[in-house]
């Protein structure tokens, strides 16, 4: 059902094509899949999707859309063609990942340390100091193992070949590990003769993966086994499913701020079968909101004196607060200069091209070419705040205008990139789709890299934005073993 | 000088509740003053746990194990102070500088406030900070009915009337709005003869010539051996000596008594 002169985005710009070369010959990792796409039928593989549809439904995979009035929980729409990396490309992205969170969780402990980065003045004092993410609570704190950040997911996106960039680290509270999960175990169920035709690297382990890296933080004070707990907002958050089924894939507990109630210099948590010592606690709650005694007072999702019982060294939360001061966005484009900073080497995975409104050439530059670049908020997330200048209208780039004119600070902007495209079903046949990658990471003894990550596809063709707020979809990745 | 320090907080509430409390109500000893004897006691409210805060504050977490409706909390010791015309002198500090740099909701200034540091501008920075002490206490009278502990430095600016906490927030927004680094400080103050501000707050600013320097312009007055320092913070919320939540339970009253007094051990080995 591959017709090669329907296979195109529909857009003038060229980009790389992950299965196919420009002549439509198959690039080597792609060979299997490709003959065997070249077999399938379309109503064999509506066939499959509606199976893969009834699986999603049936394990209560949805997500809820803020601001989507009519239907507060959906599917997260799912594409049957898996996203293949080869196992040198996995090497070496692999090799650029655990540069980049060992030099940022070093660049963590420094800032809220003795700030020799600031004092060697490659990075401004006022982008750290009086950054809103930057908590300055956390001063002068060791954490178990000195890892701040234990939970990555880096937002990696392709453009070439071997043209590879970071466009975001995600090292607060990243998501998406479970479609991650489900989606592999969906693929096996539904396509075992394309598991059996190719060597694909597991990425089931992640779970005990993440429970050893749980425990290996526990604090030091800790004998025998760590408990763990896992700590959600509730049924009302978006991520909540993820947060269910990561707390049953390491058959630990999943608890509420509520259940947790802080008492003679420890953490309990109320079960049912009376209360049980938390020592590490995995929350999927932001800072503001972990312990009203300390963060915001109106805070209902959280536990008042929390953050006093981890800085005791009581308990430990996982990641630290105040992670979001090295995934700023302004920061961002010191990241390149953080990793040579701290691990003395040049840094394995590009940088995007970053221009800081703050600063008045850059912001000159960015105002001069809105129409090229991509404008995006510090501090936003999931595809909303941003400016497409090659999608926008006047209209928009001159309310965009003013909006940096008003806030600089508030305002980064990039190149608007040719993101790489993967093939997927669209329609009555298979389409080139863009993608991006969301690899997930373990900080703990030490660093785990989980083969594979979540690939975010944006379905509608043509489109750069793969949110899975904005109708983006997601696929399996598989990385293949030499 | 010895100065001899009880301070008593009473918490009451009309339900039963679980109670806890963040304490920081244990003075540093440091060149300005030396802790002879210190003693914070909760009775009925847990086994406390202790840490040392980002600020080198030492914080006690006393968590109640049921419902009460009384908190009791006091603090009492005898601390000896010296002169040093408001220097705080070397100590055990994490906190970089430039944190005292950012804006909080209670110490953000506006156009007036940066317009009333500007004019306080001087060569250097202790005679500017000195410029703010005065001015400030010229300007801003005190009234202890005009504002609350929520009221920030723009507004208690703005109606130039407050305590000391809004001496002290004024102070930090002016001095930050001229990038020099501000803190907040909780402390006590032996008085002539009242009581009432024996508890005290005044601003510590960071100089060039001396370090951090304290500045209590609600007296227009650097501290001196008359002057405890408890804690310190990026504002008065942050350097609370109790911050405490109350889960569930009704209306709370609070009654807080600090009685500071010139110990009478030391009047007679001076004597």
């Amino acid at each position: 059902m591959l017709k090669k002169q329907a296979y195109s985005t529909g857009n003038d710009t060229v980009c790389f094509d992950e299965m196919l070369r420009s002549d439509f010959s198959a690039r080597d990792c792609y060979r299997t899949l490709y003959d065997w796409l070249q077999r399938q039928t379309q109503s064999g593989i509506r066939t499959k999707q509606a199976e893969a549809d009834a699986i999603f439904r049936r394990m209560g995979i949805t997500f809820a859309v803020y601001g989507a009035a009519e239907a507060n929980e959906r599917l997260i729409p799912f594409d049957l063609i898996p996203r293949v990396i080869s196992a040198a490309e996995w090497r070496f992205l692999e090799r650029g990942i655990e540069q980049r969170v060992r030099a940022l969780n070093a660049f963590l402990h420094d800032i809220y340390h003795r700030q020799e980065i600031v004092r060697a003045g490659l990075i401004p004092s006022a982008m750290v100091n009086g950054n809103s993410a930057f908590l300055p609570q956390m001063m002068g704190f060791d954490p178990p193992r000195g890892v701040y950040s234990h939970i990555i997911g880096t937002d990696i996106v392709r453009t070439a070949e071997d043209g590879f960039f970071v466009l975001e680290d995600n090292l607060r509270t990243p998501s998406g590990v479970s479609y991650m999960l489900e989606n592999r175990e969906t693929m096996m169920h539904l396509f075992p003769e394309l598991f059996a035709a190719h060597r694909v690297a597991p990425v089931e382990r992640y779970p005990e993966l993440l429970r050893q890296t749980l425990e290996s933080v526990a604090p030091s004070g800790c004998d025998g086994e760590p408990t763990i707990a896992v700590l959600t907002p509730g049924i009302f958050n978006s991520a909540y499913f993820e947060h269910a089924f990561l707390a049953d894939q390491m058959g630990v507990e999943l608890v509420q701020g509520s259940d947790l109630v802080v008492e003679d210099g420890a953490l309990w948590m109320r079960t049912i079968r009376g209360r049980a010592r938390v020592d590490v606690l995995y929350r999927r709650i932001d800072d503001a909101f972990i312990d009203p005694l300390n963060f915001r007072p109106d805070s209902l999702l959280g536990v008042p004196g929390l953050f006093d019982l981890y800085r005791a060294g009581r308990v430990t939360l996982v990641n630290a607060p105040g992670t979001g001061i090295a995934d700023d966005k302004a920061v961002y484009a010191y990241v390149p200069a953080i990793v040579e900073f701290y691990t003395g080497e040049k840094p394995i995975l590009k940088n995007v091209a970053t221009w800081r409104c703050a600063i008045d050439e850059e912001r000159a530059h960015v105002l001069a070419h809105l129409e090229e670049l991509v404008v995006k908020e510090v501090h936003g997330s999931g595809g909303y705040g941003m400016l497409i200048g090659p999608r926008s209208t006047r209209q928009q780039r001159a309310d965009f205008a003013e909006r940096i004119r008003a806030n600089p600070g508030n305002y980064i902007a990039q190149p608007t990139l040719a993101l790489s495209t993967c093939p997927a079903f669209a329609g009555s046949g298979v389409g080139p789709r863009h993608v991006d990658l969301r690899p997930f990471v373990l900080v703990g003894d030490r660093v785990r890299v989980v083969p594979g990550g979540l690939t975010r596809v944006a379905l509608k063709k043509g489109s750069l934005v793969v949110n899975s707020s904005q109708g983006g979809g997601t696929k399996d990745t598989w990385v293949l073993e030499d | 000088m010895r100065i001899a320090i009880t301070h008593s907080t009473t918490y009451r509430s009309e339900g039963a509740a679980r109670a806890i409390q963040a304490l920081r109500l244990t003075p540093p000893s440091g060149q300005s003053q030396t802790v002879v004897s210190w003693q914070v006691r909760v009775p009925g409210g847990g086994t406390p746990m202790r840490y040392t805060d980002a600020f080198g504050n030492l914080v006690e977490l006393a968590a109640s194990n049921g419902p009460v409706t009384d908190v009791r909390i006091v603090a009492e010791g005898v601390v000896d102070t010296v002169d040093t015309a408001g220097v705080v002198g070397p100590g055990w500090e994490a906190m970089a500088p430039d944190v005292c740099l950012r804006r909080t909701k209670l110490t953000e200034s506006d156009d007036a406030i940066r317009a009333f540091g500007e004019s306080c501008r001087r060569d250097d920075t202790l005679s500017t900070l000195h410029a703010i002490l005065d001015e400030l206490h010229e300007l801003v009278a005190y009234d202890t009915s005009a504002t609350t502990s929520d009221t920030t430095a723009k507004a208690a600016f703005a109606s130039r009337r407050g305590v000391c906490q809004d001496h002290a927030h004024i102070f930090i927004a002016a001095a930050r709005s001229l990038s020099i680094p501000a803190r907040y400080v909780t402390g006590y103050m032996l008085t002539d003869g009242g009581e009432s501000v024996a508890h005290h707050a005044w601003a510590e600013a960071l100089t060039v010539e001396l370090g951090w320097v304290g500045f209590d312009a609600a007296n227009g007055q650097c501290p001196t051996e008359r002057y405890v320092r408890l804690a310190i913070g990026l504002d008065a919320l942050e350097a609370a000596p109790i911050r405490g939540i109350r889960l569930g339970g009704a209306a709370e009253s609070l009654h807080v008594g600090v009685s500071v007094q010139e110990s009478q051990s030391q009047s007679q080995s001076q004597a």
